[in-house]
């Protein structure tokens, strides 16, 4: 295959807009440039080891998992992660129930735990096929599970955020927080992995 | 969208936790937030999420309010597919706000 040297491709009608909306508030003086790449940079910025380190709290911390499980965006808040103006529902994997998340309707997704989504988890495909046929999706991903556990899919349509907190995998008994931190994948905060050891 | 964190604020919650609910099978147009594979199916109140702006009237940039109670409805696969090949206690949770809702 050739070397590609840049091939020049028109602007979808949604890069056109944005790049129109943006260089409008600009002119007008409602932001500056400044602002909005500290703005992007920002969201470039925050990636799956936030989720991660709440996850690694959790295993160590019952009661942090219990305010957890009961409002996450509150116990977010508790390690320094601000989840602004919207609620996380932090659901928990158990030798009965796997959960798993997606958003038929757009790609809403915890950004502010986990960053931006992976291009998969934003397709037609995925967002259709997992509320519909599961088990298949996830054998796809290398997640074969038994029948015995219920396959919980939640699909967040509206104002909730959702974050799987996975179960803490045997053979780590006396892990430090961070080392059980660098076992907790962005996968596995989506539900569509579980932890293994490496 | 804020969350409008008095229920008093907006619509009383008409569901309780358990409770069976309809989902609405309409098809209106506008910014819509039930999809269409729920409509017309039965689900159980799994829980209360809030009261929020309703996303219909926020999209059309006026208030959103009253604010509407957002639920989570469990659904059972095999309610939604009839065609669904896993095991029964499978299921899809979905959110929902009150005025698509009605007593099942």
């Amino acid at each position: 295959m050739s070397e590609d040297r840049g091939t020049y491709r028109p602007l979808t009608y949604f890069q056109l807009m944005e790049a129109s909306l943006r260089e409008l508030l600009v002119e007008k003086g409602v932001l500056t440039d400044a602002e909005v790449n500290a703005a992007v940079e920002d969201m470039r910025r925050r990636g799956p080891d936030r989720g991660a380190r709440v996850v690694a709290r959790a295993w160590t911390d019952p009661a942090f998992k219990a305010r957890l499980l009961a409002d996450g965006t509150r116990a977010c808040e508790e390690l320094g992660l601000e989840v602004p103006a919207l609620r996380l529902v932090v659901v928990e994997n158990t030798p009965e129930v796997h959960n798993a998340i997606v958003c038929t309707l757009c790609s809403c997704y915890p950004r502010m735990l986990l960053g931006l989504p992976p291009d998969w988890y934003k397709s037609r495909e995925y967002r259709s096929r997992m509320v519909r046929e599961p088990r298949a999706v996830l054998a796809e991903f290398g997640l074969v599970l038994p029948d015995s556990v219920r396959i919980r899919v939640h699909d967040s349509t509206a104002d909730m955020r959702y974050m799987v907190l996975p179960m803490r995998p045997a053979g780590t008994e006396g892990w430090s927080e961070e080392r059980l931190a660098s076992i907790v994948t962005r996968d596995c905060m989506i539900g569509v992995a579980v932890p293994r050891l490496p | 969208m804020p969350a409008i964190s008095d229920a008093s604020d907006g619509v009383r919650p008409r569901f309780s936790v358990g409770d069976r609910v309809r989902v609405r099978a309409v098809y209106p147009l506008g910014h819509i937030r039930t999809p269409f594979y729920v409509r017309g199916r039965t689900g159980v109140i799994e829980r209360i999420c809030g009261v929020f702006g309703n996303p219909e009237e926020l999209a059309q940039m006026r208030s959103g309010e009253p604010g509407q109670p957002l639920y989570r409805v469990r659904f059972r696969q095999q309610d939604l597919w009839p065609d669904y090949t896993g095991p029964a206690h499978d299921v899809v949770e979905v959110e929902i706000y009150q005025h698509w809702l009605e007593p099942a």
